[in-house]
């Protein structure tokens, strides 16, 4: 897939941007307050109307990471079929990136999803809750430095006996 | 002024009292596994939906943090538990994209075949299910005495009927022989007198169009806006098959013997069809594979460095004695690129992809899901407003919500 | 003295009659979360027909079964939900785990994951198995209806006597780190949000007046 006009539409309105390739995937790296122009740009003007995912990694034990998490987006151009990997990274504690629901309608859970899991917030999303666990939760459970094996959570619910019930 | 204000008081009160609150779930028939609504109802129109769900979240990507790319199949397996392999080609297609391993052509088409497999046996499911909600319980029993020979094969070629954990870094964990092939010409043969059952029960029936059509309907702008893929988008009108437009595996060589079913309705009916006419397009890719299968071994040579030798080379050779030893024991492994590299199939159920982070273990060190169900049930609560109580079940069936997959 | 009887009359003890009756009539509670579920229904469809054995008349509302079937993982949301629909269900019931992932956790030794029903409901039969096969299932069904024959009786006093914890032994959760209450059944399906947590936060354990005064 030829990528090179995108990426020069996209550096003529922003100037030189940090790009990596690996396989077929090309992944365009911008900053946090770049997020919502960029994604507004690509969405509007270059056409990537398919939001395939957003999601996040830790890189709390990656070698050599310089920040503590990325969050990426991945899209695709449905009339083209081009697809795209924009990401970007963030430290503790300013942990808010720009909601894309205002974009991506489908952003919502996805978005959901990465607060509930790793605590980013979204701004301007217009429901954050937590989506998988439950609302009495505290942890943000895929973040490195929470056990798999949890901190007790799951053992901790009143027992029934077969005489009681 | 007080008597304006009591008035208006009373009539927040009445506005509040003919709206009422009906909990569906998480423990229901329809729900075929674990999601929770909460509807608004006005009488038996459905005014608002507010899914809950998480009843089933597992921690399948911490889990995945913790177990090689090999061990992590026997999880993944259990995501989409109604179409298992299904998953473990997506999960190996990216792990291969990320080690860059090319397959031999004869696990391809094996792969392709078990993946069509599993569209049937997903579809099967679904159609068989969707119609047991709407009543009709034959079609139920029909589809699944197809599911049972599917499984079946599944069992003869893995050793297991339900999680084959079939795929293999680099190729399967074991070759098929001539009697699966034998017993899978057998199933091609059979399935459309079946398929013809089922569509001659539900297709034309009245009481079922009458409750498919003209219900949920999707246009073709929110399945994109929403992110829909597989059947829910094609049935939108949106053409988009990863299989042609994405080839993978053996569909780049096998792209003329089957088509991209589609429908403009964008209601439950035409999802039904959908789901109806691919399992036909199905066999035909089935039969194509089968007839042109290669010969020649399963799993790609000892230089992949990631794949178990097979008995004999280790034996007689030492390079595959030194492999087998390093992929066996626990403190060895192989290295992998420190990249990371998104990756998708088209899974019976819409685009499942992985994105994996690799930092150069043969543990992923992140493995994100992108679910299908998840993506497609946060579309519900649109498709549902303004219809009646019962019409939640069609929709919900016509979407194919896996609760394993939609929690993780 | 003998009474001569009618042909179609017969004399039996109370006791084995009711377990005879409740052994043949198993009606099913599925509560299907996952991969289990789909061979739970397995058993019930063409090839393995669970009819054969009196228990096909799956119901999901709890008021009617005698016989819960936990066909699944059940993680820290779904546990309340479970155990009050447990405690739905009328006297005499049994209860079958059906599956690595609810006797045990299985492969999914996780943060959500409850590691075992066993833990927090009490248990009959388990079936091993991911998935079990339906065959096995089936067994436990029989396995369920011996032991209604030979300890079942019409006052239903062999569960009275199951007064002890039967599950593995509990897991210590530290204080400092159960700082998290998921739930309890009581309050289980209403919104999270207008459960008051606060007051949960603190309590490791918290102790049921209703239960107690059993
Ligand atoms: S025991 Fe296996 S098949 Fe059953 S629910 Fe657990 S993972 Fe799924």
């Amino acid at each position: 897939m030829d990528h090179a006009e995108t990426l020069q539409k996209l550096e003529q309105r922003f100037g030189t941007l940090r790009t990596s390739e690996f396989r077929d995937n090309l992944r365009i790296i911008v900053r946090p307050d770049q997020v919502a122009e960029v994604l507004r740009f690509l969405k509007e003007q270059l056409g990537f109307d398919f939001l395939v995912d957003i999601t996040a990694v830790d890189y709390l034990h990656y070698p050599e990471a310089q920040d503590r998490f990325g969050v990426v987006w991945c899209l695709l151009n449905t009339a083209s079929g081009e697809r795209l990997i924009l990401k970007t990274f963030l430290n503790e504690p300013d942990l808010t990136l720009p909601s894309a629901c205002s974009l991506w309608r489908g952003a919502d859970w996805m978005e959901r999803e990465l607060y509930d899991m790793y605590g980013i917030v979204f701004e301007g999303h217009p429901d954050l809750r937590r989506l998988l666990l439950p609302e009495a939760f505290t942890a943000f459970p895929l973040r490195k430095d929470y056990p798999l094996r949890g901190r007790g959570e799951r053992h901790n619910f009143p027992v029934i006996t077969r005489a009681e019930s | 002024m007080p008597l304006e204000l009591v008035e208006t008081g009373q009539e927040q009160a009445t506005e509040q009292e003919y709206l009422w609150t009906l909990n569906f779930g998480p423990q229901h028939p329809a729900t075929h596994t674990t999601l929770r609504l909460i509807l608004t109802l006005d009488g038996e129109r459905v005014v608002k939906a507010v899914p809950d769900i998480g009843f089933l979240h597992s921690g399948f990507e911490k889990l995945g943090e913790d177990l090689t790319f090999n061990q992590y199949v026997t999880v993944v397996d259990r995501m989409n538990y109604i179409s298992p392999i299904a998953n473990e080609i997506a999960w190996f297609h990216v792990v291969e994209k990320l080690l860059g391993i090319e397959l031999t052509p004869r696990c391809k088409y094996l792969r392709t075949i078990f993946g069509e497999l599993m569209r049937l046996h997903d579809h099967l499911l679904n159609v068989g299910t969707s119609a047991l909600d709407l009543g009709a319980f034959t079609p139920f029993l029909y589809a699944f005495y197809q599911r049972e020979l599917i499984y079946d094969l599944c069992e003869y070629a893995s050793g297991q009927r339900f999680h084959g954990s079939y795929l293999r870094v680099g190729g399967l964990l074991y070759d098929v022989d001539d009697a699966w092939i034998r017993k899978l010409r057998e199933f091609l043969n059979g399935f459309p007198k079946a398929h013809g059952d089922i569509a001659r029960l539900l297709s034309r029936n009245r009481i079922f169009i009458e409750r498919m059509r003209g219900i949920g309907v999707l246009s073709k702008e929110d399945a994109i806006n929403f992110s829909c893929s597989g059947p829910v988008a094609r049935a939108s009108g949106v053409v988009r098959d990863l299989r042609k437009d994405e080839p993978y595996l053996a569909y780049g060589e096998l792209r003329d013997a089957f088509q991209v079913v589609c429908s403009d309705a964008g209601d439950c009916y035409a999802r039904y069809l959908v789901r109806m006419e691919e399992m036909l397009e199905s066999i035909k890719i089935i039969r194509a594979a089968v007839e042109n299968l290669p010969g020649g071994p399963v799993n790609v040579g000892v230089e992949g460095k990631a794949v178990l030798p097979d008995k004999n080379a280790t034996y007689r050779s030492i390079e595959a004695l030194i492999q087998h030893f390093e992929l066996i024991m626990t403190n060895r492994g192989y290295p992998a690129p420190v990249e990371e590299v998104y990756g998708a199939i088209e899974s019976p159920n819409g685009e499942l992809g992985f994105y994996l982070v690799s930092d150069g273990t043969d543990r992923p060190y992140r493995c994100r899901t992108r679910p299908p169900s998840l993506i497609h049930f946060a579309v519900f609560p649109h498709l549902v407003v303004g219809h009646q109580l019962s019409d939640v079940v069609a929709i919900l069936g016509s979407l194919n919500i896996i609760a394993a997959e939609l929690d993780r | 003295m003998a009474i001569g009887l009618p042909d179609s009359v017969f004399l039996a003890k109370l006791d084995p009659l009711a377990n005879w009756c409740r052994a043949n009539s198993l009606w099913p509670m599925p509560f299907g979360t996952a991969c289990c579920g789909i061979e739970l229904m397995a058993t019930g469809a063409s090839r393995h027909d669970i009819a054969r054995f009196g228990a096909e008349a799956m119901r999901f509302s709890p008021r009617q079964c005698d016989l819960m079937i936990v066909a699944g993982r059940v993680v820290m949301k779904m546990l309340p939900v479970l155990q009050r629909i447990w405690l739905q269900m009328p006297e005499p019931k049994w209860c079958i785990s059906m599956g690595a992932c609810a006797s045990s956790g299985g492969v999914f030794d996780t943060y959500a994951v409850v590691q075992g029903v066993d833990r927090f409901i009490p248990v009959d039969v388990y079936v091993p198995g991911c998935p079990p096969r339906p065959e096995q299932l089936l067994q436990a069904v029989i396995d369920i209806q011996d032991k209604i024959r030979e300890t079942g009786s019409v006052r239903a006093k062999e569960f009275f006597r199951r007064t002890r914890f039967e599950g593995p032994e509990m897991v210590a959760v530290r204080p400092q780190e159960a700082i998290v209450s998921p739930g309890d059944y009581r309050t289980a399906t209403r919104f999270w949000t207008e459960l008051n947590i606060a007051t949960d936060k603190l309590g490791v354990k918290t102790v049921f007046p209703e239960l107690q005064s059993h």
